[in-house]
């Protein structure tokens, strides 16, 4: 009798290795334009859903490097406006060029997309001359310099001509879209999960839990470190960048070290190193001030409650900051993550059954 | 040259306040290895403090000497026990914790204070930048040819409180048997409480210290400035952090002159370039000296212990 061969889990998958890097992108595309359908008339919540959608890449793309890497950035909004700005400036000047063989709201499209990536392109440059003389050193001066290089952008762009100065940008063509921008977060989400298992995943882990040890395990931690913070800096300016799409003007004041703190506060909240509590934090703490705004409003509080909403939202933020470190430093999710637990279920189901 | 001159003065007279908030950092960075991020906020707290006490004082009284010592004494303590509260009851308890959560603490203090104070509910100040009252009345000091180069007399008071304050500290640091404790919490912590050295009174006393040095500082620079904002404590808690960096962050007289070289650097883009780029050159120069001598002027880059 032949012994039977030990199985390769590979062995068990339905569909074949070469579509597989591409599947989930293919099953999320039809969604995304049923999704969009249904959105086509009603601007204001389609808005609110382009806003938490980019919230949740910032997040998610900021958990790789604070959570997953065990580094600590606290400029994630300064990336976001290298992409928002240097997108915002492209497609001012290509307003009026169209693909003449394509439909123009296609070629459209194209442009959108083209802007989009060198937003993207432009932040992680930034996020590679940041980060490299300041992950050479420890953790606290990646704050610092963070902080600092927000500063830096923000003086740049107010000194600056072809910005717009302190006014800002204004008539960016408004060529974004719910779907636009969820196909973005599937893509931030795919590839921070995709690093979470990838061996440069646990050697971002083996930083977070101990560098000298790591190093001494042959981790290349400059490198890694510097890696993993261009790829969450190349998604802050694609965030930044389909932000610009579609609010009517953009200007320094959108990127301010508050913003900044919104999202470290999402990424603490939901869990250093969870891209699902990123996800569930960015959109609770995106959703929660607008709706409290239209409670007070309901509530008949002229008005004067729900501008405070605002004003009270940062010191609140602060304060939960320490209070989450004192009392459950982990976060609402820790480490865990949605699908460490979903396909457990699964497979066993599936067994059952066979 | 007059022009040279008179920068050179404006800068040493800045550089001497960043100084002082930049030792605060060293200090506490030397005993608990933490960048203490809620420092240039404590010291923000204090200036309010000061502005408050110098209203309460009136206007004959808080220009007095009296006066003077009063407001500075009120902000001091005021501080030093604002910086005793967070020590224990923020960082304390995470003492033994990663380091990344009294950073992600240090950090939410710091946003609690700056934006708590911009809230407009009757007590607190609101977030409109206020004149800061002349608590010492500006007078030309010394004044050479046609008014080429003027020393005000505030710049060479603060100068001389700065100085003060600091060989204060360098004799409280390497004199006294407090600052021998001090240097021994920075050597070791475990260790020097194996040798009976209370290390959480001594890191305490740090605080303490390093806060009522900041609120001395900040009152100077509200001086300088004339005027108080929330938002001031970020922007020269970053600026002092660059110095302290600069410097070569853990050593006390790396701090000083890392704040003068600073304070220099900044009066020479304002005065010969142009002063909208004045806030981007602190942040330039600290990612130039990281890159090209992470250590500071003086520091070390220490190999880590396991």
């Amino acid at each position: 009798m032949e012994t039977p061969a030990i199985p390769v889990p590979e062995a068990r998958s339905a569909v074949p290795a070469s579509l597989r890097g591409l599947l989930p992108v293919l099953l999320a595309l039809p969604v995304l334009a049923l999704f969009q359908w249904l959105m086509s008339d009603a601007p204001f919540a389609s808005y609110l859903l382009s806003v938490v959608g980019v919230n949740i890449i910032l997040a998610v793309s900021l958990n790789i490097v604070n959570g997953m890497t065990g580094q600590f950035s606290i400029g994630h909004a300064g990336f976001m406006a290298v992409g928002a700005y240097i997108s915002g400036v492209l497609s001012l000047n290509l307003k009026d060029v169209a693909l003449s063989f394509l439909p123009v709201a296609v070629s459209d499209q194209v442009f959108f997309v083209v802007s989009l990536l060198v937003g993207g392109l432009a932040a992680a440059l930034c996020g590679f001359l940041v980060g490299l003389p300041s992950l050479r050193l420890r953790g606290d001066y990646l704050a610092i310099v963070t902080l600092g290089f927000g500063e830096i952008i923000r003086v740049v762009v107010q000194n600056t001509d072809a910005f717009g100065r302190a006014l800002g940008l204004s008539g960016i063509p408004q060529t974004s879209s719910p779907a636009m921008v969820y196909f973005w977060v599937f893509l931030t989400v795919l590839v921070a999960r995709r690093i979470t298992g990838s061996s440069h995943g646990r050697s971002l882990w083996a930083i977070r839990e101990d560098e000298v040890a790591a190093e001494a395990m042959g981790v290349d931690t400059t490198g890694y470190k510097v890696r993993a913070f261009v790829i969450s800096s190349f998604f802050a300016g694609i965030a930044g960048a389909l932000f610009a799409h579609f609010v009517p003007i953009i200007n320094p004041g959108s990127f301010t070290f508050v913003k900044s703190m919104e999202i470290v506060v999402m990424v603490v909240l939901g869990g250093l190193g969870s891209t699902t509590g990123a996800i569930v934090a960015a959109t609770f703490l995106t959703l929660l001030p607008e709706g409290m705004r239209s409670l007070f409003t309901l509530l008949g509080a002229e008005g004067s409650l729900a501008q405070k909403v605002d004003q009270i939202r940062m010191p609140v933020y602060g304060l939960l900051l320490v209070a989450l470190m004192l009392a459950r430093p982990q976060g609402l999710f820790g480490t865990k993550e949605i699908w460490d637990v979903l396909p457990r279920w699964i497979p066993r189901k599936r067994r059952g059954l066979a | 040259m007059a022009q040279l001159l008179q920068h050179l003065i404006n800068g040493l007279a800045a550089g001497t306040i960043y100084a002082l908030v930049a030792l605060g950092y060293t200090m506490v960075y030397g005993v608990l290895k933490l960048i203490n991020f809620a420092h240039g906020d404590v010291m923000m707290v204090g200036v309010y403090m000061g502005y408050a006490t110098a209203f309460a004082l009136g206007r004959d009284m808080r220009s007095s000497l009296l006066g003077v010592a009063v407001v500075f004494a009120v902000a001091m303590l005021g501080c030093a026990l604002l910086g005793f509260f967070i020590e224990r009851f923020a960082y304390r308890p995470l003492r033994e914790k990663p380091r990344l959560t009294a950073l992600i603490t240090a950090i939410g203090i710091s946003f609690a204070l700056s934006y708590g104070f911009q809230l407009d509910l009757g007590f607190l100040p609101g977030a409109a930048p206020r004149a800061f009252p002349e608590v010492i009345e500006p007078v030309e000091w010394l004044v050479i040819g046609d008014r080429d180069v003027v020393v005000w007399n505030w710049q060479v008071i603060s100068f001389g409180i700065a100085v003060a304050l600091m060989v204060g500290l360098q004799y409280l640091v390497f004199r006294t048997r407090f600052g021998r404790a001090m240097r021994a919490v920075s050597w070791d912590h475990r260790v020097a409480a194996l040798m009976g050295i209370p290390t959480d009174r001594v890191i305490a006393l740090t605080f303490m210290l390093s806060s009522a040095l900041a609120a001395g500082a900040g009152l100077l620079y509200a001086i300088k400035d004339t005027s108080v904002s929330p938002l001031m404590g970020l922007y020269v808690g970053l600026k002092a952090f660059v110095a302290a960096v600069i410097g070569g962050i853990g050593h006390v007289p790396g701090a000083v002159v890392g704040g003068l070289v600073l304070g220099l650097v900044e009066e020479f883009v304002v005065g010969y370039a142009a002063s909208t780029w004045r806030d981007a050159v602190a942040f330039g120069f600290l990612i130039l000296v990281l890159l090209v001598k992470p250590g500071g002027l003086f520091g070390r880059v220490a190999a880590e212990k396991v």
